[in-house]
């Protein structure tokens, strides 16, 4: 039980203190777990930092769940991803009704309006960042087998109005076949 | 009820397929609510994502509270939120048992290696359309604001929130000298 709480706090703090995202969340994890308490060891850290990174979903959702399984099982799990989350839903149900109740003053809509090509701009600096990540730091052959998929995905995606999904599936496997195929 | 079973699957589909975190939610947030349903717009789309990202919290989870409370209030917080946080928990849940063999394993990295090629074609397949309508306003000011965005998250890497914050300065600036020029 007492574990219970001590999870129930250190994640409402993580979901209060997290702002920006996964990636922001994920040193505040690293304090909470590692230094405040003895919960995880740096290597289970990283650990989860890769599956944070190859598992779909929130980041901080996968550290609560980690982290909560470990310490107390399934009831630890969902006592610390209730915790992360709670902050956000107080919060943010706020922020929506004042949203939309006022988001057609005429204030308001020409600061929104000067927000939206800025986050336009965030979005391309990510796609910028993952180009660099998953194209360019390849290397070699594969930088350009996996430049081609890109224009081959983006075809497919833009013109033949394939599904993301299916695009991803066979994206995955494609490479996965020249890759290994490459190595062997 | 239909109306909230639509947003129990939209948002576990969102969740699910939403690799990489972050801004990546844009992308298949935009499939399903502005293409598919029609419950918002483009623009309302990137409000909810830039109050997403500046408050405490996981963006995938805040973007879902912010559109149930718009589309069915309370109920459509609670619906959105657990239907955002049972993949990943699922996901975290059943490979706990052998996850140092799943984070060390060859397959596994190489398809996810793939899988990102095809989630980065998917961001600038997005980034295409969002861009175009900010080209289409014909507002040089917007054209100024979102190219120093770009500067400065990609030359000078400074963090997604404090350049929302900026240009939330920028846009009460805006806002006042629009307010003042129409007295």
């Amino acid at each position: 039980m007492e574990n219970i709480i001590a999870l129930f706090i250190s994640f409402i703090k993580i979901g209060l203190f997290s702002i920006g995202g996964g990636y922001a969340a994920m040193p505040l994890i690293q304090s909470e777990t590692l230094q405040t308490h003895n919960w995880l060891t740096l290597n289970e850290f990283h650990d989860l930092v890769t599956i944070a990174e190859m598992t779909p979903g929130s980041i901080a959702i996968n550290g609560a769940t980690f982290v909560g399984y470990k310490i107390a099982g399934l009831a630890g799990a969902i006592t610390a991803t209730f915790a992360v989350i709670l902050p956000s839903i107080i919060l943010l149900s706020i922020l929506s009704f004042l949203y939309y109740r006022y988001r057609q003053m005429p204030f308001v809509q020409n600061i929104l309006l000067s927000l939206r090509p800025v986050v336009v701009a965030l979005i391309f600096s990510v796609a910028i960042n993952m180009f660099k990540s998953s194209i360019i730091d390849a290397g070699g052959i594969l930088t350009i087998i996996s430049l081609l998929l890109l224009i081959l995905s983006f075809f497919a995606l833009r013109k033949l109005k394939w599904s993301p999904i299916l695009v991803m599936v066979l994206c995955g496997i494609i490479y996965t076949i020249i890759k290994l195929g490459l190595l062997i | 009820m239909k109306k909230l079973g639509t947003l129990f699957l939209a948002n576990l589909y969102i969740s699910a397929f939403t690799f990489g975190g972050g801004f990546v939610i844009t992308t298949f947030m935009r499939k399903k609510f502005v293409n598919e349903l029609k419950w918002i717009s483009d623009d309302e789309m990137l409000d909810l994502v830039a109050i997403a990202q500046t408050c405490p919290g996981s963006i995938a989870v805040n973007c879902a509270i912010l559109s149930g409370y718009h589309m069915a209030g309370v109920a459509g917080v609670l619906v959105s939120t657990l239907a955002t946080i049972l993949p990943p928990f699922l996901i975290m849940i059943v490979i706990y048992a052998f996850y140092a063999a799943f984070s060390t394993n060859i397959y596994v990295a190489t398809i996810l290696e793939g899988i990102f090629v095809a989630v980065t074609a998917i961001i600038f397949d997005t980034v295409f359309d969002l861009g175009y309508k900010v080209f289409k306003s014909g507002n040089i000011f917007f054209y100024m604001l979102m190219f120093i965005a770009i500067i400065l998250a990609v030359v000078f890497n400074i963090n997604a929130v404090s350049i929302i914050l900026l240009a939330l300065v920028c846009g009460i600036a805006y806002s006042g000298f629009k307010a003042l020029a129409r007295r």
